[in-house]
């Protein structure tokens, strides 16, 4: 059934609608395996959690870079891969895997991380998937070495394939989440919603927008309000409305290095879910505690949902009313709002402009080897947690940015910093871990 | 400043063509550099014929190759056997390290790796202490004694 301006948005977007409206989060898992019975049984078990869940799909390596011959081989000699090979697959395959799980309370979604995805999306839509995840620059620059010219291109087809579907189909950007660690939040807000209006200019009408945990709880409430904020002002209303597309943000929990204890993990987890709830997002992908060590089982995965799910609802709870974003410290909204002008001024089309940005180094991620990327920008994390520009590079900033170059971010960052500030959220959760054991040995001592 | 300074040599350091993990890469370059090395870093995803390439023009001492998306016991096994089938690479030191395969077992490829033929393979925990002492003992083998890089 949809609603007043919801017509033709799809059964993804109004699984999410409908939790939304009932108070609830929708969780969901990053899971993927090679065989079809195991992908199937994985499915089946996330549907079966009680909470609202949407399902996944993870494609592996291998399909994702085009190499669908050795996925093939991969999945033939029964080698375990890290994904579903969904092209080797097929869409009669991975129709198979679908059908009868994926329903209208149960909409699944394919991930990958492919720039050249024509063929990927073509198959997943073709096979009956609700939505998929994509992006020129978030499915290209932390993805290899497919030109960012070629990426745009590719991008373009695919976003025309999901909006062609007959049968609506969703589409995220993973624009917030850009390597996964030491990429200001501002420019992770910037790329999102710059990903989603080039969505919406390739006809995409049901989008969402992403936003990956970090590393201080502040910022990213801070950072969640101002997406919701800068989506709201250039999409408009999040119900699709009067013609305007239909959106809703999604949280990622922490996409960097992971605690390696399990009670870090879901410490960390945890707190992804709390930041959900008070930040607006109406879904939250979760990692598991396998995550610093191998790809999760499902029962990793099934866990880490009941979990977040729990979790979300006590926050709920807590929090009777919708929480409004407050006028930051950090800056990220003026930051990501002047990037996005920036970025939109350069060129008539979206897909233009983020080519030229890139080129002329006004959109930097910082670290990213890509050889489109600029890689002058520096981001460090300052000792209390807060991600900061150390050096901007080219990538312009508001006068008095919030976070801005502050003493404490300067210096050179060589292998020992690098490493310390990637593990920041490792090393802050691990620590409650050791700090139980030892109250627990004090106690039986 | 390193504790002592081995003999400073090139590196080629490079993923493999299914993995797009680049943290990896720029670590290992900023730890080979501040002990003196040279670097040329191939980032993610570059085909076997990519990472052979770069080794003829380069002429490195080591490559290092990383990987950590849990298919390197495939894609790492591959590329080195193409290396050693070509004769102009045949003999470079070639080592590879990161997390091998998508069971977090740790030493279920090594002995694979090095039979495909990786001089040195890191996979365990310890593997960046083993690296260090590997780098210690590093001599120059096929090149020339090296004439520090300017
Ligand atoms: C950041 C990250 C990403 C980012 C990467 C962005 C980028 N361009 O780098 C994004 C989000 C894009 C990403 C994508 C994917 N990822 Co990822 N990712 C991670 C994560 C969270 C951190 C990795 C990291 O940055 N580490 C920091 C660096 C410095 O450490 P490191 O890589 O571990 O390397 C250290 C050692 O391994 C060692 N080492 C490494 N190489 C070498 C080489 C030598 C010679 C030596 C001596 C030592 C050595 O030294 C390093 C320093 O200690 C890890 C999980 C974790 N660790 O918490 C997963 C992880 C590596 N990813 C994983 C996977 C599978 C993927 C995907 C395939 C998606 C998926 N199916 O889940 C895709 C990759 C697609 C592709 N084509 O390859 C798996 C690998 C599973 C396995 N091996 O069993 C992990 C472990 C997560 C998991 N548990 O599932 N990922």
């Amino acid at each position: 059934m949809s609603g007043p301006g919801t017509a033709g948005t799809g059964r993804f977007a109004a699984h999410v609608r409908g939790a939304r409206e009932s108070g609830a989060l929708v969780v969901q898992p990053r899971m993927g395996f090679a065989g079809a019975g195991r992908m199937r049984e994985g499915l089946r078990a996330v549907r079966d959690v009680a909470a609202p869940t949407a399902g996944t799909v993870t494609v592996d390596s291998y399909t994702r870079v085009g190499e669908y011959a050795r996925a093939l081989e991969a999945l033939r000699s029964g080698t375990e891969l890290n994904g579903f090979p969904l092209v080797a697959h097929g869409v009669d395959g991975t129709r198979g895997v679908l059908d009868g799980l994926a329903s209208a309370d149960f909409p699944v979604q394919v991930r990958h991380g492919a720039a050249r995805a024509e063929r990927l999306v073509a198959t997943a839509c073709a096979a009956g998937a609700d939505a998929t995840e994509g992006g020129p620059v978030s499915y290209c620059l932390p993805y290899g070495r497919v030109p960012l010219r070629e990426s745009v291109r590719a991008w373009s087809r695919c976003c025309e394939l999901v909006a062609a579907r007959a049968e609506p189909m969703h589409l995220e950007t993973f624009g917030g989440a850009m390597l996964g660690q030491l990429c200001p939040p501002s420019m992770l807000v910037a790329l999102s919603v710059l990903e989603a209006l080039f969505f919406r200019e390739h006809g995409v009408r049901s989008l969402s927008l992403s936003y990956a945990q970090q590393t201080h709880p502040g910022q990213d409430l801070e950072a969640l309000g101002a997406l919701r904020r800068l989506a709201g002002e250039r999409l408009g209303g999040m119900d699709g409305a009067d013609g305007a597309v239909d959106w809703h943000v999604v949280l990622y929990t922490f996409m960097g290095v992971f605690p390696r204890s399990a009670a870090g993990a879901f410490r960390l987890l945890e707190e992804s879910a709390r930041l959900a709830v008070r930040g607006g997002a109406d879904r939250l992908v979760v990692k598991t505690p396998a995550e610093a060590h191998r790809i999760p089982t499902v029962e990793e995965n099934v866990g880490a949902l009941e979990f977040a799910s729990a979790v979300a609802a006590d926050e709920r709870a807590r929090a009777r009313t919708r929480p409004v974003p407050v006028p930051g410290r950090y800056g990220v909204y003026e930051e990501a709002v002047l990037l996005v002008d920036r970025v939109l001024e350069r060129a008539p089309t979206v897909g233009a402009a983020l080519e030229r940005s890139f080129a002329a180094g006004l959109l930097d991620v910082p670290y990213c080897l890509h050889p489109d990327n600029a890689n002058r920008a520096r981001a460090v994390v300052d000792p209390w947690g807060v991600l900061r520009w150390a050096d901007p590079g080219r990538v312009p900033l508001p006068r008095r940015a919030g976070s801005g170059p502050e003493p404490e971010a300067r210096g050179p960052v060589g292998s020992r910093r690098l490493l310390d500030m990637l593990g920041f959220n490792a090393r802050r959760f691990d620590a409650e871990d050791v700090l139980g054991r030892r109250l627990a040995d004090g106690a039986a001592a | 400043m390193p504790k002592y300074r081995s003999r400073s040599g090139k590196f080629v350091v490079s993923g493999v063509s299914s993995d797009a993990h680049t943290w990896n890469l720029v670590f290992l370059q900023l730890m080979l550099e501040e002990r003196g090395h040279e670097v040329v870093n191939l980032g993610a995803c570059p085909t076997d014929a990519e990472v052979l390439g770069a080794c003829l023009r380069e002429r490195p001492d080591v490559l290092v190759v990383s990987t950590v998306n849990g298919h390197g016991h495939m894609d790492g096994a591959r590329l080195v056997r193409a290396l050693r089938a070509h004769p102009g690479l045949a003999e470079l030191r070639a080592v590879i390290g990161g997390k091998l395969g998508v069971d977090g077992g740790t030493g279920r490829h090594v002995d694979a790796l090095v039979e495909a033929g990786y001089d040195a393979v890191f996979a365990s925990e310890d593997g960046l202490e083993e690296f260090a002492d590997f780098l210690r003992e590093l001599r120059p083998r096929r090149r020339a004694p090296a004439e520090p890089v300017a």
